[in-house]
C-alpha cells in the first residue's frame, strides 16, 4: 500500500508539472511540446504500462484490505465517538479511494483514451491543449474536477506520511519534516490540478 | 448527599458466546462523583442481586490501572472520556448528573464474548506464546553494567514494556489491528542486547500470529496511540514494520 501510494504520488508530481505549463499562457505550445515529448519517449510509454500496474495493485490492496478489515470487527459499537481519537479523513481512505477511481475513469476517458486510442491528435487535427479546452468548457466536468481534487487533498493527507509509517521510515530526527512535506504536496498538487479546469472555463487561459 | 449524581446505563447484555446480546436500560441513584466507574457497577450488581436479576459480569483485577484487566467501551471510546488512563482509574466524576451511559464490550472478531462485558483476550496470550520472549537461561544475577545498554535504549525499551495487554488499542482501532500491541511487545525486546539473537525469528512468527488470530490491518489512523492507557507510542509500530521487513529480506526463516 505504501509502496504503490508513493509511486503514484511520484507520477503526480510529474503530471502536475507538465500540465501547470498551460499556465505559461501560450496558446498551449509549450504544453503540446510536453505532451508530444511524453507520447513519443518510449521510457514514458514503458513507465506508463508500471503506472497502470501500480494503480491496479493499489486498488487491489485496497480492496483485500478493507475486506479484511471488516471481517476483523463484525459487529459494530453500538455507540461509538471515532472522532475522539482520529482524523475522519484517516479513517475514510477507502471511500476517498472510491471517489479518485470514479474520477479516473472519467479522466482517462477524457484525455488518454483520446490521444491513445483514435488518431485525433497524432493526425495533427487536434492537440490535447484544443481537448482540454473543450473538455473544461463544460460546467459539470469542472465541478468534478473539483470535487476529485478535494478527495485527493485528504487522500494524501493522510497516505503520504500513512506511507512512511508503514514502509517503517520514521525517525524523530525526520518526522516532523515527512509530515510538513505530506501537507504541502496535499495541498499543492490539488490546488494546482483544480486551478487548470478553472481558469480554462473562466477563460483566463488563451 | 448533595452533589450526588442519578444515571441511566445502557449496558450490553450477553448470557453466553453464542446467545444474542442486547443493550438494557438500568437507573442508577445517588452515586458519589468520587467513586470508581467500577464502584458504581458494583452499585448496580449489588441491586441486581437483591431483586434476584443476575449481575452485570465484567472484568477487572488490581484495579489500579496495573494489570490491565478492566475494559468497557464506555461512551464510544475505550476505558472512556479521559485519555491514558484504565476504566478502574475512571471516577464518575467525568460524568455529569442526569447523563446516560452506553457500557460495550471490546468488539472484534479476535475478542469473542464470553458473557455481558467480559471478552476472550487469550488471542494476545498466544501471540506472545509465539515469541514475545527471550530464549536463554539467565542463571545467576549479574554484576551490575556488565552488559551496557544505552540510556537512550533503556528508555525506550522501558516505554515499551509499559503495556499491560489491555486491548484498547485492538477496542479502539476501526480495523480492530493489534498492531500496537504487538509492535510494543517486540520494541521492548527488540531494543535490548538480550533481544538481539531471536529479534526477526520473533517479529516473523508474532505477526504471522496475529494475523492467524484474525485481527485486521493497521491502516495508521493513530486511534490506538490516543485510546492506549500507558501511552505507547506509534514510534513501536513503524520500528515493528522495519524489523518485519528485515525479516522477510534478510533472514532465513
Ligand atoms: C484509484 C483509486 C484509489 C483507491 C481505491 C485508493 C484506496 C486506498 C486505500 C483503501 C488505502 C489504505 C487505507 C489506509 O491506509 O488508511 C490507500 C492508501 C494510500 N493511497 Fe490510495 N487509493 C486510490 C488512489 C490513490 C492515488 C491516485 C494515490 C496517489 C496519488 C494514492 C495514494 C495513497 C497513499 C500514499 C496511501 C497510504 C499507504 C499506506 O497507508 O501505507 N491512492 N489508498
Ligand atoms: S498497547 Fe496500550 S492499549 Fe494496547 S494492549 Fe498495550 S496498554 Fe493496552
Ligand atoms: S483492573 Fe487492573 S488495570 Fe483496571
Amino acid at each position: 500500500m505504501g509502496i504503490t501510494g508513493l509511486f503514484l504520488i511520484s507520477f503526480l508530481m510529474v503530471h502536475c508539472f507538465l500540465n501547470s505549463l498551460i499556465f505559461i499562457n501560450d496558446g498551449g505550445e509549450t504544453f503540446n511540446l510536453g505532451a508530444e515529448f511524453m507520447a513519443k519517449n518510449w521510457v514514458i510509454r514503458a513507465m506508463e504500462i508500471v503506472l497502470f500496474g501500480g494503480l491496479l495493485w493499489h486498488i487491489i490492496q485496497a480492496a483485500v484490505l478493507t475486506r479484511e478489515n471488516k471481517k476483523a470487527r463484525p459487529v459494530a459499537y453500538a455507540a461509538s465517538n471515532p472522532s475522539a481519537n482520529s482524523k475522519w479523513y484517516s479513517r475514510s481512505m477507502g471511500l476517498l479511494g472510491t471517489i479518485l477511481l470514479i474520477f479516473l475513469i472519467i479522466h482517462l476517458r477524457h484525455f488518454w483514451v483520446v490521444s491513445r486510442f483514435t488518431d485525433e491528435i497524432t493526425s495533427g487535427k487536434e492537440t490535447l491543449f484544443n481537448e482540454m479546452k473543450e473538455v473544461f468548457s463544460q460546467l459539470w466536468v469542472v465541478i468534478l474536477y473539483c470535487l476529485a481534487m478535494v478527495s485527493l487533498g485528504y487522500h494524501l493527507l493522510h497516505g503520504f506520511k500513512s506511507a512512511f509509517q508503514t514502509l517503517g521510515w520514521n525517525h524523530v530526527k525526520y518526522n516532523s519534516m515527512i509530515e510538513k512535506i505530506g501537507v504541502i504536496i496535499s495541498i499543492v498538487l490539488p490546488v494546482l490540478f483544480a486551478a487548470m479546469p478553472i481558469a480554462i472555463y473562466m477563460g483566463l487561459i488563451k | 448527599m448533595s452533589g450526588n449524581m442519578n444515571l441511566t446505563l445502557k449496558v450490553w447484555r450477553q448470557k453466553n458466546k453464542n446467545a444474542e446480546g442486547k443493550l438494557v436500560n438500568y437507573q442508577v441513584k445517588d452515586i458519589s462523583p468520587d467513586m470508581s466507574f467500577l464502584e458504581m457497577i458494583d452499585v448496580l450488581n449489588e441491586q441486581l442481586i437483591v431483586k434476584g436479576d443476575e449481575p452485570i459480569a465484567f472484568d477487572h483485577d488490581c484495579r489500579e490501572g496495573i494489570c490491565g484487566m478492566c475494559s468497557l467501551y464506555i461512551n464510544g471510546r475505550p476505558h472512556g472520556p479521559k485519555d491514558r488512563i484504565t476504566t478502574c482509574q475512571l471516577h464518575m466524576r467525568s460524568f455529569e448528573d442526569g447523563q446516560t451511559i452506553t457500557i460495550e464490550p471490546w468488539r472484534a472478531a479476535s475478542f469473542p464474548i464470553v458473557k455481558d462485558l467480559v471478552v476472550d483476550r487469550s488471542a494476545f496470550d498466544r501471540i506472545i506464546a509465539s515469541g514475545g520472549y527471550v530464549s536463554v537461561n539467565t542463571g545467576n544475577a549479574q554484576d551490575a553494567n556488565s552488559l551496557p545498554i544505552g540510556k537512550e535504549d533503556a528508555d525506550l525499551s522501558f516505554a515499551a514494556a509499559a503495556c499491560i495487554g489491555c486491548g484498547a488499542c485492538v477496542a479502539a482501532c476501526k480495523n480492530a489491528s493489534a498492531m500496537l500491541f504487538v509492535s510494543a511487545k517486540v520494541s521492548q525486546l527488540a531494543l535490548l542486547p538480550q533481544g538481539q539473537p531471536e529479534r526477526y525469528l520473533r517479529v516473523h512468527n508474532m505477526v504471522a500470529k496475529m494475523d492467524e488470530e484474525g485481527f485486521g490491518n493497521c491502516t495508521n489512523t493513530g486511534a490506538c496511540e490516543a485510546e492506549c492507557p500507558k501511552g505507547i507510542s506509534l514510534s513501536n509500530i513503524a520500528r515493528l514494520n522495519r524489523d518485519f521487513f528485515v525479516a522477510g529480506i534478510a533472514s532465513d526463516n
